[in-house]
């Protein structure tokens, strides 16, 4: 059956690429604090090309949601803790980002040259 | 106050979107308004005991714990409602047909009405304890404004059930000829942007590489953060900047769940010509 064979081969396309996926585990590593509801430092230079691990660290008592349409990442931090994000590879270019929970102060944007 | 009725009604969307067609899909299946508002309680409930458990369920799977319990919920919702497609390719249209149903049918209708009790509760699960989470920020940060919340939560949790129950009547007034296509595409596109979804979370949790990305970027045509854009992502997992891996979910999980469709009604078809 046609439909079979293509549903076996989707299946296998989709575990040969999970296999292939690079672990880098040489990732470079950021930190944000939030403080206030306001992202310190408010702008984080990033290289270009490189996957990013983002720690960020809620100081607040209160969640946040640290959200970026650009990076395309939405993430829970709960009140006094440290949360993990990956990003990129990006190319260069400024990547702004919000807490979503306090969207008034709490603005950031990370650079990527 | 307007933001916290725009963050609101955003969440709320895209439970309502789902469950909009969700109801219209499984109309005709007996008893199927008590099994859609019990999936609404447990729903809320559940997201009441997830936004409460945030910090334990962060820490798991060393702080990953958030995005493996996303993708999971989603995933399951996906299963689910791929055989409810599947299932309705064959029983859908005898529902619809006869008001009264014969016994057999009952006991399907059972089985499929678990299933829209799970879909649902999942929906509002996931959206529901993001709700509480940041409703219980601004609570704890400014006790003043606790009523101005309520009233805020209110609005954006009204206007995004309108939606909802727009897209469901809407749904209802399709000639009946072109019904069961109409909800099946649907609730197939909606199966399929939630597996585009899941695919977001691991590639944030770094378990899947994201390959190309962004593999368009549409954001200046129509911005995700738009009406527009919200509702389309909610109908059919729209997004301005997806990644190549996510749209390898997206088609993955759209062709797998055709194809079952198209083999469940081909047996169908089969077995009745094997009958008469």
């Amino acid at each position: 059956m046609i439909s079979a064979r293509l549903v076996s081969f989707l299946i296998a396309l989709f575990a040969v690429l999970l296999l292939v996926s690079p672990g880098f585990a040489d990732d470079t590593e950021f930190a944000l604090v939030i403080k206030d509801h306001r992202f310190q430092p408010a702008e984080l230079l990033v290289p270009a090309g490189k996957k990013i691990k983002l720690k960020v660290q809620n100081q607040d008592s209160t969640p946040e949601e640290f959200e970026s349409h650009d990076l395309n990442r939405e993430k829970v931090i709960p009140g006094n803790s440290t949360a993990t994000i990956y990003i990129g590879p990006l190319k260069e270019g400024r990547y702004p980002f919000v807490g979503e929970f306090n969207e008034k102060t709490a603005q950031g944007v990370i650079v990527a040259k | 106050m307007f933001g916290t009725i725009i963050i609101v009604f955003r969440e709320v969307l895209e439970a309502a979107i789902l469950i909009g067609i969700v109801a219209a899909a499984t109309r005709g299946i007996p008893g199927r308004n008590r099994w859609l508002v019990g999936g609404v309680v447990l729903g809320l409930l559940g997201s009441a005991l997830v936004a409460f458990s945030t910090e334990s369920i962060a820490t798991l799977a060393s702080g990953m714990g958030q995005e493996l319990f996303n993708a999971t919920v989603l995933g399951i919702a996906v299963v689910m409602l791929a055989w409810h497609n599947i299932w309705m390719t064959t029983h859908g249209a005898q529902l619809a047909a006869s008001a009264k149903s014969v016994g057999s049918e009952i006991r399907d209708g059972t089985q499929e009405c678990s299933i829209l009790l799970v879909v649902i509760g999942l929906a509002v699960l996931r959206e529901g304890s993001e709700t509480v989470l940041f409703l219980y920020g601004i609570a704890t940060s400014d006790a003043n404004s606790a009523s101005t919340m309520l009233m805020a939560g209110a609005i954006g949790l009204a206007a995004g059930a309108a939606v909802g129950y727009l897209l469901y009547a809407g749904l209802l007034r399709v000639p009946l000829r072109w019904f069961f296509t109409a909800t099946s595409v649907l609730v197939l596109l909606l199966a399929a942007g939630m597996a585009s979804q899941a695919a977001r979370f691991l590639i944030q949790a770094d378990i899947i590489p994201s390959l190309a990305a962004p593999l368009w970027d549409t954001s200046g045509l129509l911005p995700a953060q738009s009406i527009p854009g919200m509702l389309l992502h909610g109908l059919i997992g729209y997004e301005d900047r997806p990644s190549g891996m996510q749209m390898i979910f997206y088609v993955v999980v759209l062709a797998a769940i055709a194809l079952g469709m198209k083999w469940a009604s081909a047996t169908h078809n089969a077995k009745r010509k094997g009958v008469s």
